[in-house]
């Protein structure tokens, strides 16, 4: 049975996505060796390689780029991914994640996870409703505030929601550095599960006070924009990749960047975004032993340096 | 303020260029053929003003108004506003930019829309030219087909061009008043084509230097 509903995925992975048959729990063999990560406030574990939809999924009403998203959630799955990360602001990412959800008749393994993003507070619960409706789930695993707008008022909501179990986890995001002050101030105070923050071998600086706060009250840590929205990638790529890469299992810039990021121990799961199967496919790939050791991190650091 | 002073354009672009491309040629798809229509009414419209009639400015104020609005509900609220929530903004100020040019209207002796020897008007003839004919070949240049082409009257970009195009030949204050949103959009694409790395970017931003460059002559020629 699995052996089949392999050759029709990847039937279907190479019609860029068309034609692709309902996922239920099933994990392929390669899934089996996918590295995961508790959730330190309940110890649930996560593959520590997610989705991101910024920008990649945001295709309006294209059938055909619909379809090809739809192949990529297709692949990710089958690789054994489970959280895929969205937002209100994302243009119609929501959407086409419900597109494919319905197309891959709503895998089990799926870990919703979404923004609130709106400045009015008595907007919140619509949005998370029309949210919900546009990812055509009964409700999501975790909502975070979206770069802190109107945290004040939308956290307490969130906090109420989980409390009454219509939510699982709870969060705060940030990206590319900004606010880091308020992000830690809420970390301190506030009973959060999740801050989503961005990291990567050059944008390093929650390592000094984000991480270990996280480490400290025992809060998970999504990594968005690993790769600087591509330009990071685009940048390594001109450079040859260190002939120890194989150390690691790396076989791309993309593989050893995911690696370096998901080998800091606080850190619960990277969300790369792509719109492109064998780019998730690589990525999931990356959420495998081994990993980097400390020493083997810092050589990647003085390596990138000197480039 | 400076959590804002930290985002850059980039911060503010929600698609990939392939999306905004592929985006013209659903949309091409869709309307097909009234891309014809639009040529056809745009040669019109350059007829009414080689060889005026009683009621040209009416008719091409009237249409132009037509397509603006058409623009903003068709493209805009249908298509572009589900991958760029802004847009959702933007499209009332295409409905009053087109409420606007229906209202507007020359005098009796100046019409609105006039062609004379100037060479204000003659920059703004030209790039109402491009806008029609010219524009809609633009693809070619990045190596894309014509099913993406932006033809006027169909696609913001050429419509606002045209426009900017034909109120160069307009009466100063009215060509001010109502050159505002076209030139706002125009300065809104050039900012979204520069942050897609297209190398098209320069093109709505030339036209609103060149209907300021007209606009600044005819004042200085009044």
């Amino acid at each position: 049975m699995r052996t089949t509903r392999r050759q029709l995925l990847a039937a279907g992975l190479a019609a860029a996505g068309v034609s692709i048959v309902p996922l239920r729990a099933g994990r392929s063999q390669a899934a089996s060796a996918l590295l995961t990560k508790p959730i330190p406030s309940t110890g649930e574990q996560l593959p520590a390689v997610g989705l991101g939809t910024w920008i990649t999924f945001n295709v309006g009403d294209d059938p055909e780029l619909k379809d090809e998203c739809a192949g990529v959630m297709a692949a990710f799955f089958e690789a054994g991914g489970r959280l895929i990360d969205s937002s209100p602001m994302y243009g119609s990412s929501q959407p086409t994640i419900g597109y494919g959800l319905q197309r891959l008749g709503h895998p089990k393994g799926l870990f919703s996870a979404d923004k609130v993003w709106i400045s009015n507070p008595a907007g919140g619960p619509g949005q998370i409703a029309q949210s919900r409706s546009y990812w055509t789930v009964p409700r999501f695993d975790l909502l975070q505030v979206h770069n802190l707008v109107s945290w004040e008022e939308h956290l307490p909501m969130l906090l109420e929601m989980k409390a009454a179990g219509r939510l699982r986890y709870v969060g705060i995001t940030t990206s590319e550095g900004r606010r880091h002050d308020e992000v830690e101030r809420i970390m301190a105070s506030q009973p959060i599960d999740f801050v989503q923050v961005t990291y990567n071998i050059i944008d390093r600086e929650i390592e000094q006070r984000i991480l270990p706060l996280a480490q400290e009250r025992g809060i998970g840590v999504i990594v968005n924009r690993p790769f600087q929205e591509g330009h990071l990638i685009r940048r390594m790529e001109r450079h040859p990749l260190p002939d120890w890469a194989g150390k690691v299992g790396a076989s791309s810039w993309a593989q050893l960047i995911l690696k370096f990021i998901i080998s800091q121990p606080t850190v619960t799961c990277a969300i790369p975004a792509t719109s492109r199967i064998d780019h998730v496919q690589e990525n999931m790939a990356a959420a495998t032993e081994p990993l980097p050791d400390k020493a083997l991190r810092q050589r990647l650091l003085d390596h990138v340096a000197q480039l | 303020m400076s959590a804002w002073l930290s985002y850059s354009l980039e911060d503010f672009l929600l698609f990939s260029p392939r999306v905004y491309w592929r985006m013209f040629e659903l949309h091409n798809r869709t309307v097909w053929p009234g891309q014809g229509v639009a040529l056809l009414f745009g040669l019109a419209v350059l007829a009414l003003l080689l060889r005026p009639r009683p009621w040209s400015d009416w008719l091409i104020a009237a249409g132009l108004g037509l397509a603006w609005a058409w623009v903003a509900w068709s493209f805009l609220w249908l298509r572009y506003a589900t991958i760029n929530w802004a847009i959702a903004y933007v499209a009332p100020l295409f409905v009053l930019e087109a409420v606007m040019l229906m209202l507007a209207k020359g005098t009796a002796d100046r019409p609105l829309f006039n062609i004379d020897r100037s060479v204000a008007a003659g920059i703004g003839l030209t790039f109402y030219l491009y806008a029609l004919v010219l524009h809609p070949l633009v693809p070619l240049i990045e190596g894309r087909t014509l099913r993406s082409a932006e033809v006027f009257a169909i696609a913001p970009d050429p419509t606002a061009i045209a426009t900017l195009g034909l109120l160069t030949l307009a009466p100063v204050r009215k060509a001010l008043l109502l050159g505002i949103i076209p030139a706002a959009w125009c300065l809104a694409s050039w900012a979204t084509l520069h942050t897609m790395g297209s190398s098209l970017a320069a093109i709505p931003l030339a036209a609103v230097g060149l209907a300021v460059l007209a606009l600044a002559i005819r004042l200085s020629s009044n």
